[in-house]
Parts: C-alpha cells; structure tokens; sequence
C-alpha cells in the first residue's frame, strides 16, 4: 500500500516548481497581470511535458494520469502561475478522448502536446446552478449564441464549448463570426471571457447529443484542477503567515508567539491536511474508479473552497496592513482562491452536485436561456 | 498510489472472514464493547479469551505473557477491524489498561511486571484506571502535587487525583506521583502501579453533564503500596507517562470516527419529515450534512495516507499533529446538526417519551470527552503550532510587586 505520491511524480512536482519559481518573481506576476501568457514560459513548460501529460505516447504526449495533473495545477497554483493550463493541457486533452471519434484524436491531440493549439474552455452552461447566461445552438453546419466566462480565452487558438448538456463543439479563434469579449475579472493571472458566435463554422468533438457522459467528465476534471490550484495557493498563503510571523516583532516578541496568531496558524494547517489527502484521493479515483468521480471532485471543490478561503483571509490578516497592499504580493494569491471557488461551481452548487451524484436530491432544472 | 493492501494479505482476510462467519448471531448480540462504568461480564471475557486464542486481540503480545505473539503488522490489524465490522461483530476490549498500561510495560517496563500484570490485563479480569491528572494539574500535567515517599519498602501516596475513569471499577491504577520534591518538576515524577483495594483511598464519583458517572476524584491518604511498584527509575515518570500518552491519543485521534456519524445523519435526514417533506429536501440542513461528508472523507482519507506512511516506515509530521482536533471539531459538528434536524426533538434525552431512535443530544453532549481528554484543543493547537510549524512558545508569565512580569526564556522548557 502507498497512499500518496510516487518518487516519480515526486520529481515531476520539483521540476516544475522550481522552473515556476525561477520564472515568475513577485516583479513579473505584476508586470504581466492581465497580459498574454509569456511565450518564453509557456515554452519551457511544454518542454517539461505539461501539455502532453494527458496525451497517450503515440499521440505526442506521456499518456500520465489525473494524480501528475493534479501534481502540475498544485505547482501552478503556489506560484499562480499566469498560464493558460486548464483549458489546454486538461480539459481539451480529456474532451478528444473521451467525445472523440480516432481520426479526430490524430488530429487534434498532438498539437496540444507541442504546445501549438491552446484552448479556451465554456462550461458554464452546464456547471451547476444554472443562471440566465448565454446559450450556444447549432443549425447545420453553424454556430450562434454566446457562451460567457470562458477560461483561459484570451490565449486561445481554439474554443472548447458545451451546446446543450450533451454536445461538445470546437470553434477556431479565426473562424467567421467569432467575437471575444475579455472580462475584467478579479483574478489577473488567468483570463475570462465572452465569446460570441454568428454563423460561425464548428467541430462537434465526436456525435452530437452523444457527449453527456463526457462532459460531467470535464467538470469533474476541471472541479478538481481548481481544488487542486487553489490548494498550492493555500499552502504558500499559510506558510508565508508562518515565517511572517516569526519575523514580525511587535511587543518584543515575534508575533508568532502570540496563541491568537498560533492557534489560528494552526486551525489552518488543521484543515489543509486533510484537504491534500481529499484532493490526492479525489485524483487517484477519477483514473483508477470512474463512479466515483463526480462526487469526490465535488467535495474536493467544496472542501479546497472553504478552506482555501479561510486559510487566504487569515494569511492576509497575519501579515496585518501589508498583507492588504500589492506590496507582498498576496493579494495575487488570495485572488487567485477566490477566482477558483467560483468558477465552475461554487461550494454550494458542488455540493448539490454530490447530493445530486448519491441520489439524495434531483438536479436543478434551468430557469431561462 | 496503491491503495490495495497486496495479495499476500489474501489469505489472512480469507481466515479472518471465515472466523466471523463461524460466529452465531446470537452468541454476541449483547456484546457491545463495554463502557468505563461496568466491569465485562462473563461473556465478554469468554469472547475476549477466544479473539486472543485466535489472534483477533492482543495479536502482538507476546505469548509469554499471554498474547497471541503474532509481529506488528498494522495492515493485518486494519483487516480484523475491517472484516469485524463488515460482519457486526464486536471486536476485542478497549480500555485503558489494554490500550495504554500494556504497551508501556512492553516499551518501559521490567520483566516480572509484564509477567505480573500483561496477562490478567489483556483477557478483562484486570481493570486499570489512569491516575494522571490533579485539580491543580490539567494542561500542565507536569505540575502535579500528589507525592509518595518511601518508608522502608513501601511507597506512602498522599494526594488527590481527578478526571480518574473507570476507577470505581479499577483493581489497579497507573499513577504519576512526585518523589523528588527538590528536583525540577519534569524531573522529579515517578510512575506507580496501585492496587485500589488499599487502606487510605476515597473514590467520589463525577457526574458529567451527560448524565453518567464516567469520571471520578480518588483522594489518597497514606496509602501504601510496595516499592517494588515503579515503572522506570525515579524521577523518570515523566517520560514513561509520555510514553502512555503517545497511545492515549492514537486512541482518542481515530481519524475514520465520522464515517458512521455521516451515516447516521443520512439515514436521519432522509426519515425525518419536516413539514410536507424530508429534511433532506431542505437545503439548509442537506448543505450542512455535504460539507460535514467532505470534512469525514477528507479526514478518511486523510487516516490512509497516514497508515501509509507508517507501513512505509515514512516521517509523519505536522500531518500526524492534526488527527486528534480535527477528528473531535468534526464529531461535535456532526452530533450539532443531527440534534438541529430534530428541532425540539432534539432537547429530549435519554430515553424520554417520543425521543428519536438515536440519542443524539446525548452524543453530542459526550463530544467533550474528545475535545478536552488528552490533552484539549487548545493544547493540541499549541502542539501543532510549535513542533508542526516551528513557532515559538508563549512566554511565562508571574505576578510580582503588583505587576506581571515576563519570564526569562530558560523557564518555559519542557511541557506536553
């Protein structure tokens, strides 16, 4: 029995944190705030293998599984990383081969490993709480309608959308019709928007009306990335209140010495703990028993959410009114959590999808298109 | 990760299974595992004396001393408790004597006190309480004041104990007396073995707000016991109790306890109507019932990896720290909405007209056995914060010509 990472996947996590770290000091994250992904970056991670983690060998990827994912997004959340990681080397990868015919995997999965298509990913029309957003339809060979909070768009060269709850398509960036309307949100590393589309020639990712399976798949998939972000952000959030901390004299004393500063420092590692193993556990099932990954990926949402929110307004408020100016930077960090717990579902909407998973309640219907 | 624990286990689980099959129901309907307030009767005792014949309690004792003498092996132990509980079947006594006195001897103890005490211990005839902390000594247990001096050969113990479970029932008590008065107060504690039939000891039972008697005060007045009783040297109880309290809190630390809480909870959200519907229906209790499932998944999964790293001989750090305040937070939260999903219901207790089928006001209220025993929460935090995350401790403080004054640094050494 091993519970936990392998030497493997250990080094695969080292690797990329330190080519992470060497890259994105406190000075760039600010300086590329709401800028493109640097291509220099985005290079040196597809070398490392992050865009064809998911990818099989013929394909051009490692054919690796949701634990090395789970290990990349952690590694891209502790340095929030201003990478379009998601939508590319997640969620597209796992959209071709689990909707795709073959010849579309021929054509599609490799030059996602190269690092040569990136993907902007809508799921919002199927994510939960259903709201009066946009509607993507289909009428023969084209698309219309607007799909809102697409993730990681402004970097994109193709669109992943949902039409319905049962048809994945994919747009290109250039094709007829396309507009994108980028969002101004309150996380500056990575991008929303809206993408708009008239008349706008697509590619249905396998059957039409054949891909609900598929696409509960995906957000569960990408539930969990955001779990697993928001917990590398968590635990570079309680570590810098740590050594905050321990440096910060007041009284005489480091701070630190203070138990209302201990014991909150330790409620906060009292509960990320336990949140690592959900997450590491939630990643092994999504490979190893697939009935089980609706409701893990939804608990380890809900569960990175709430803690990741408590752990990042407690960092802030350890590190006192520095913590509340861009000086120390955390405010990258805490934004970076609280952009992750409402995308794709907030704490709530997740729950409801794992009572919804074990059959305790119905689902939501929607209200309005 | 590899969650399986390996086909060379096969063959064990398929024994331990066929033992569990072989059992009629009836033979251990009226087993429960039996509480601190009542000795085991003679059918627990006959169960007990089986489980250890075939290796399903005492399984690492060795068999010099009554046990099965079977090696370590904490995946065998996970099967048992595994396949025991599949089968509703109880598994073997837990109590102090068993979970803490024993492994002590083992770790601390002379050869003639394992041969004297090991055997009658771990088949229920010998009943230990744990004669630890003073009124005057919670938190900071080192500071205790019950003495014992040596007349001729026998120690005399003077003092009063509190918190003292199970002692109205006790044969024997594991105590922490002070036999050096001069030395630092680490340094001059001594760990006893006393028999409760002595001359000089007054048990008052404590009635806990549950309702039960489960704690006691035992006032000691020139009681004697051989001097032959000490564990370690002089002076040394304070690391033999550190030894003890090391498997006190793997005791009360069980990091898989919510799971039959979560389903309990289930169970009573989706019987109990409130209104025109079930209470599952409400969100407000359904999203209380979602997060509590994640915190017991979490926190399950949480006691894998943790098993895991002890199997593989890996360090266990602050992740290890965590068990014990994580586990009883998440149980007084668990009982708090079941009690709430009953509304005034909830306030009936111990067997009161129109009560629910589960008492669980009354595991509620017992929650704080978990948050304070062994050490409360807030020393659990302190212990987290400073051999977890490194922190400092917090400065002494004393009360000098009219002011506080802080305490030099040198002062604040030893501890939990």
């Amino acid at each position: 029995m091993h519970f936990g990472l392998s030497e493997e996947q250990t080094m695969l996590q080292d690797m990329l944190r330190r080519c992470l770290e060497e890259r994105l000091d406190l000075e760039t994250l600010k300086r590329t705030a709401g800028q493109p992904c640097d291509p220099d970056l985005w290079r040196a991670l597809v070398e490392l293998g992050v865009t064809g983690a998911l990818i099989p060998e013929d394909h051009g990827g490692s054919g690796l599984g949701m634990l090395e994912a789970e290990v990349i997004a952690e590694s891209m959340g502790r340095s929030v990383a201003p990478v379009p990681y998601l939508g590319t080397a997640v969620l597209a990868p796992l959209a071709w081969q689990l909707a795709g015919t073959p010849e579309q995997r021929e054509r599609h999965l490799a030059p996602i490993a190269s690092g040569a298509h990136r993907y902007g990913v809508g799921l919002t029309e199927v994510a939960g709480a259903p709201r009066q957003f946009g509607k993507v339809t289909l009428e023969g060979d084209h698309a219309w309608g607007r799909c809102y909070f697409v993730i990681d768009a402004s970097d994109a060269s193709h669109f992943l959308l949902t039409a319905n709850a049962d048809t994945l398509v994919v747009i290109e960036r250039g094709a007829e019709g396309v507009s994108i309307e980028l969002l101004n949100d309150v996380d500056h590393t990575r991008s929303l928007a809206v993408v708009g589309l008239e008349r706008t020639p697509f590619e249905t990712v396998g059957e039409p009306g054949r891909a609900a399976q598929a696409i509960d798949a995906l957000l569960a998939a990408g539930r969990l990335m955001l779990a697993a972000d928001t917990f590398g952000a968590a635990e570079v959030m309680l570590f810098r209140a740590r050594d905050y901390s321990m440096e910060r004299f007041q009284f005489d004393r480091p701070i630190g010495s203070f138990q209302g500063v201990k014991h909150l420092l330790a409620n906060m590692v009292t509960d990320l703990e336990p949140c690592r193993s959900l997450i590491w556990y939630a990643a092994h099932v999504f490979d190893a028993e697939p009935a089980e990954r609706v409701l893990h990926a939804c608990h380890a949402k809900s569960l990175a959410s709430e803690i990741g929110k408590f752990i990042a307004r407690s960092s802030i408020e350890i590190h006192g009114g520095m913590g509340f100016t861009e000086e120390l930077g955390l405010h990258l960090w805490y934004k970076r959590i609280e952009a992750n717990r409402q995308l794709l579902g907030g704490p709530e909407t997740v729950r409801h999808a794992a009572a919804v998973d074990q059959g305790w309640v119905q689902p939501l219907t929607a209200t309005a298109t | 990760m590899d969650l399986s624990y390996g086909p060379e286990y096969d063959d064990f689980r398929a024994g331990v299974r066929e033992f569990c099959r072989n059992q009629r129901p009836a033979e251990h309907r009226s087993r429960g595992i039996p509480g601190v307030t009542e000795r085991p009767g003679p059918e627990v005792l006959e169960w007990q004396a089986k489980l250890i014949e075939h290796g399903y309690a005492a399984r690492t004792i060795p068999k010099e001393y009554g046990g099965y003498g079977a090696k370590p092996d904490i995946i065998e132990n996970r099967i048992i408790q595994e396949e025991f509980l599949a089968a509703g079947l109880p598994l073997g006594l837990s109590n102090q004597g068993i979970s803490m006195l024993v492994p002590t001897l083992l770790e601390v103890g002379t050869a003639e006190q394992c041969a004297t005490y090991i055997r009658p211990t771990i088949y229920g005839e010998m009943i230990w309480c744990q004669g630890y902390s003073e009124p005057g000594a919670g938190s900071d247990l080192a500071s205790l004041r019950t003495r014992a001096e040596l007349d001729g050969d026998e120690w005399v113990i003077n003092g009063q104990k509190i918190w003292t479970s199970s002692a109205h029932v006790a044969d024997m008590c594991f105590i922490l007396v002070r036999t050096e008065p001069e030395a630092p107060k680490h340094h001059g504690i001594s760990y006893l073995l006393m028999p409760m039939d002595r001359p000089g000891i007054d048990i008052r039972p404590l009635v806990t707000m549950t309702g039960d008697a489960t704690f006691n005060e035992v006032f000691l007045t020139d009681v004697r016991i051989p001097a032959m009783n000490i564990v370690g040297a002089r002076g040394q109880g304070w690391h033999v109790a550190n030894v003890t309290l090391k498997y006190e809190r793997g005791m009360l630390g069980n990091a898989g306890q919510g799971q039959s809480g979560i389903k309990g909870l289930v169970e009573l959200l989706q019987e109990e109507t409130v209104g025109s519907g079930r209470a599952m229906d409400l969100d407000h209790y359904r999203d209380r019932l979602l997060r509590l499932q994640g915190r017991t998944l979490a926190n399950k999964y949480h006691g894998m990896r943790l098993l895991s790293q002890s199997i593989n001989g890996e360090q266990t750090g602050t992740e290890g720290l965590i068990t014990k305040l994580s586990a009883t937070e998440l149980a007084y939260d668990i009982y708090s909405l079941g009690v709430d999903v009953l509304g005034e219901t909830g306030t009936l207790y111990d067997g009161s007209p129109y009560q629910a089928e589960r008492d669980w006001q009354k595991s509620l209220l017992g929650c704080f056995t978990g948050i304070i025993g062994g050490g409360s929460a807030n020393i659990q935090r302190n212990i987290i914060a400073e051999r977890g995350l490194g922190l400092p401790r917090e400065p002494q403080v004393r009360f000098d010509n009219g002011r506080w004054e802080m305490m030099p640094s040198a002062s604040n050494k030893g501890g939990n």
